[in-house]
């Protein structure tokens, strides 16, 4: 099984959204998949957090019509149906002075750099 | 044995193939679906993950701008 390791660290809507498609797409195909999240992409897995990520430029707005997945729902589908991890930045939560219980119930544990980075030893890392 | 249609008209990649993981999992195995995406990424893209899960392409075609992807849930 191939491992993509995907770290997520930009709150722009076309970073997100492709984050998002990356990793739904290689969790349901069967490969081991870690989304690191932190920066300002971390914000918007903070329950309650408004989910209208700033746009870059054209695709941004383009991304905005119907028929294109939101980004949050890719992520949630990641998890369910290919068991990713979306691993909070543990240096990130304590700028934001949250716990756990403050993120998104698909988010995992909170995720030092140390060990995310021997986990995603051998894997692809890709980087938003 | 049945077919199942999932209609993932006007949604753009990756909400074609999404639909249709989602319904893959939920299907026996031998069951046929046939996916309908107006996407022309997923045209392509979709048949590239049935094969590289492991699943059976029965047939694609194209019908009025409309794709029509059937496959048979392998394992």
């Amino acid at each position: 099984m191939a491992k993509i390791n995907i770290v997520c660290v930009t709150g722009t809507r076309e970073k997100l959204q492709m984050a998002a498609m990356f990793a739904s797409v290689a969790a349901a195909t069967g490969e081991e998949v870690s989304v690191f999240l932190s920066m300002n992409a971390m914000p918007f897995f903070v329950k309650g957090h408004s989910l209208e990520a700033p746009v870059e430029g054209e695709m941004g707005t383009l991304m905005a019509q119907k028929g294109v997945p939101p980004f949050k729902q890719l992520f949630q589908q990641a998890v369910e149906l290919g068991d990713a991890k979306l691993l909070p930045c543990s240096m990130a939560m304590d700028l934001l002075k949250i716990t756990r219980e403050d993120m998104d119930d698909e988010v995992g544990q909170p995720t030092g750099l140390t060990r995310f980075l021997s986990d995603a030893e051998g894997g692809q890392t890709l980087t938003f | 044995m049945s077919e199942k249609i999932i209609d993932a008209r006007d949604t753009f990649c990756p909400g074609p193939l999404m639909e249709l993981i989602t319904h893959i999992k939920q299907a026996e195995v031998g069951e046929m679906l046939e996916l309908l995406s107006t996407d022309e990424g997923s045209g392509a893209d979709v048949p590239e993950w049935v094969n590289k899960v492991g699943h059976e392409l029965v047939s694609t075609e194209k019908v009025e701008g409309v794709w029509h992807i059937k496959i048979r849930k392998a394992k």
